[in-house]
């Protein structure tokens, strides 16, 4: 499905904000960035030096394991300079302001910020406040395009292609920047979207979006191609929105018996951190037939370490 | 001060009755001695000097229902000085101010501070209102009557809104008995809990909490039942929906009660909010376009009877956040008739039925004598030329607060002059 890469072909952006600012150009430069970094990640050597001189500020407000890692990894890979600021514990507590934070950032002369917040929009106000370029790595429940971006490239590895693939997202839809985004990516790359959910987490009017939604998980299995599980976010939730965890599995916890409405072949996918036996069975979590889960870890520095390269350059 | 003559004027008296080309005159102390057609250059003496106003228009000063202030505690974001130079800015000589301040407007001695500090730094008529339960706590009344008789004419917890059904039926009692205006914003909290923008695409999109418009629609549906059996004066300080419209459209007729809407919902949606726009973070939320043209028709035949500024000042502290946490409302006293005007620019209303909205209209609910031209009354009006185009900029609005929702909107009919008790306090 990807285009043949033309190095004459920029990216439109300046900041990487959300799949929903890119064009289908935009995301085959990444993709087939990240394809070239695939190969170097498994090498013994794997530093390179094309962004040697350039620093990298990490500014996660929220906790995070995988994807700052991933950042922080891709980045040196890549030869800059890495500073990674965990800000749950520093300036903000002392009630300094999102803004505030920039402008000092900002006047350090950083290449690229990449920014985790846990309200939606923050990347965009950063990006507003700041001269270098900046990556969302996730705000609130908006967007987490580099999250999307190593999906599709962790499906095109496996499948060869997204076009007429017909995939399910399903479980805590209303708190996902990762649905969201996934959304996007996989309807501008031509797949079959469904969408699963008990309507208590399925967003208002998602279905504007361009996909199936369904509340019977087996219905919204049926003959998918790729099955794309969620983390109930629980830390997002401010009342009740489920009776209780293990009705939540009975009916859209990913079981050998709901994934056999799927295709034969169909995918597992999981974003991460898993819920084991809330939204998964943990064997099948673990099954390297059908799970692709750790495999999207693995690709996910490929992406971040491509769209470093290109949104710094 | 001398009299005054003014001169081939439109004006638009709509509690008068009057939409003529006329004149005005005013009396040495600032009453109206006559006005209309007969006030013309063949029976005002020659000696006398007239002002030609050349067609422009002379609306009664416009009365504002919803208008808040930070004076007390907040005096950084807006006082009773600023307050009245935006106002006049903008043709309003008279509004009442949302008790939700630092301390909150809900005893006997602070509306003595309230009312010394209004008189002596304000140029405008002030009316005060007072909370419906103490600390906005929606637990206990306030002492409505002690409180009607130091001057307040309505009650109100401003932003917030009585959920507890039992407390409101009595507090509907009281009123009852006591005559008192109470005036309801209608929200469920637990409907709208966390909730920033419209519930819908938008906020799907922008991966914010949504408000459901049934948080307002359950409310005023409650409202009215509890009011078939307590027929106290209620008014619905704003709406948002067509879904309310839709509902106060079929309870008019069995139950007596009237209704506000925002000048924000009248002339915004929620795609306005864009790119997470903190300026247009509203309560009552923006929503469809469908339903801000349900709020127009609304209007137009009468079911909603009030257009308010909601002027709610916030510096930009408060707004230079991410959306979750930036403050709600827009400053927006400065622009209500310019704003309004849109809606008779693009033929959308009847210019009388605009100034009906923001003159007549609110001062009956609130039973003051004010918002009409009538013979021997306080000379309260705006000079307005109806056509000028203007683009609103924040750095040149005359409010404390900056946080208006239509900057860089173009705008046509700007007030020219503005007076209160026939001095004029406010000239372009």
């Amino acid at each position: 499905m990807a285009i043949k890469t033309n190095k004459a072909i920029k990216i439109s952006q300046k900041h990487l904000l959300g799949i929903q600012n890119l064009s289908i150009n935009d995301v085959n430069l990444i993709l087939d960035e990240a394809k070239t970094f695939i190969k170097l990640n498994k090498s013994k050597n794997k530093k390179l030096d094309v962004l040697r001189g350039k620093t990298q500020i990490n500014l996660f407000f929220e906790p995070s394991t995988r994807t700052q890692s991933s950042f922080e990894l891709a980045g040196k890979r890549l030869g800059a300079d890495v500073m990674s600021m965990n800000m749950s514990n520093s300036a903000i507590k002392k009630g300094e302001t999102l803004i505030d934070t920039a402008m000092t950032l900002n006047a350090m002369h950083p290449d690229i910020i990449v920014i985790r917040h846990q309200d939606s929009g923050a990347s965009n106000l950063l990006s507003q406040k700041v001269k270098c370029a900046v990556l969302n790595a996730g705000d609130g429940s908006r967007e987490h395009p580099t999250q999307a971006l190593l999906d599709a490239l962790t499906i095109i590895n496996r499948k060869k292609k997204i076009e007429g693939l017909r995939i399910a997202i399903c479980g805590d839809i209303t708190h996902s920047r990762v649905a969201r985004s996934n959304i996007y990516l996989l309807n501008m790359l031509g797949a079959e979207v469904n969408i699963i959910a008990p309507s208590n987490l399925m967003p208002k009017e998602i279905e504007k979006f361009g996909v199936n939604t369904f509340t019977d998980m087996k219905k919204g299995l049926k003959d998918c191609d790729i099955v794309m599980m969620l983390r109930l976010q629980n830390e997002r939730m401010t009342s009740s929105f489920l009776s209780s965890n293990r009705e939540y599995y009975e009916y859209y916890g990913l079981t050998p018996d709901k994934l056999n409405h799927a295709k034969n072949d169909a995918l597992i996918m999981h974003p991460g951190p898993m819920n084991r036996g809330i939204e998964i069975d943990t064997k099948l979590a673990d099954d390297i037939n059908r799970s692709v889960i750790k495999e999207q870890v693995e690709l996910g520095v490929a992406i971040r370490m491509a769209c470093l390269k290109i949104f710094c350059e | 001060m001398k009299k005054q003559y003014f001169i081939n004027a439109n004006i638009v008296d709509p509690y008068n009755s009057i939409n003529e080309n006329g004149g005005l005159i005013i009396k040495e102390d600032g009453s109206i001695e006559a006005i209309g057609k007969k006030v013309n250059t063949n029976n005002i003496p020659s000696r006398e000097k007239n002002i030609d106003l050349k067609g422009n228009y002379i609306f009664p000063g416009l009365v504002d229902m919803r208008v808040f202030v930070g004076e007390p505690g907040y005096e950084y974001k807006e006082n009773f000085r600023t307050l009245s130079n935006a106002a006049l800015a903008g043709g309003v000589t008279s509004v009442v101010t949302m008790p939700n301040t630092d301390p909150i407007i809900d005893n006997v001695s602070i509306v003595d501070f309230l009312k010394r500090r209004g008189r002596d730094k304000s140029k405008i008529n002030i009316f005060p209102s007072a909370s419906l339960t103490r600390g906005i706590k929606g637990i206990n009344m306030t002492e409505f009557g002690l409180l009607q008789k130091k001057g307040i004419i309505a009650f109100t917890d401003g932003t917030k809104t009585i959920q507890n059904t039992q407390l409101m039926s009595r507090i509907m009692n009281s009123a009852k008995d006591l005559g008192t205006l109470i005036m309801q914003h209608a929200e469920d909290h637990d409907l709208s809990k966390n909730g920033m923008i419209n519930s819908g695409i938008i906020a799907t999109q922008l991966g914010l909490t949504g408000i459901p418009d049934v948080a307002e629609r359950i409310i005023i549906e409650r409202d009215l039942t509890l009011l078939e059996n307590i027929k106290c004066r209620y008014h619905i300080s704003q709406i948002s929906s067509a879904k309310s419209v839709e509902i106060i459209n079929e309870r008019k007729n069995d139950v007596k009660f009237t209704t506000g809407v925002s000048i924000n919902n009248l002339s915004l949606n929620e795609n306005d909010i864009g790119d997470f726009k903190t300026f247009l973070k509203l309560s009552p939320p923006l929503r469809k376009e469908e339903d801000r043209i349900a709020l127009v028709q609304g209007l137009k035949d009468n079911t909603i009877d009030v257009i308010a500024s909601d002027h709610k000042p916030e510096d930009e502290e408060q707004k230079r956040l991410t959306f979750a946490q930036a403050a709600t409302g827009a400053s927006g006293i400065e622009t209500l008739l310019s704003l309004s005007l849109e809606l008779y620019h693009n033929n959308s209303l009847k210019l009388e039925t605009i100034i009906q909205a923001l003159t007549s209209n609110p001062a009956k609910i609130l039973k003051i004598n004010k918002g009409n031209l009538s013979i021997g009354n306080d000379a309260d009006f705006c000079i307005v030329d109806i056509d000028k185009p203007w683009v609103v900029k924040k750095d040149q609005l005359v409010s404390k607060s900056k946080n208006t929702s239509i900057e860089d909107k173009k705008l046509q009919g700007k007030v020219t002059n503005t007076f209160v008790k026939g001095v004029e306090l406010f000239k372009l």
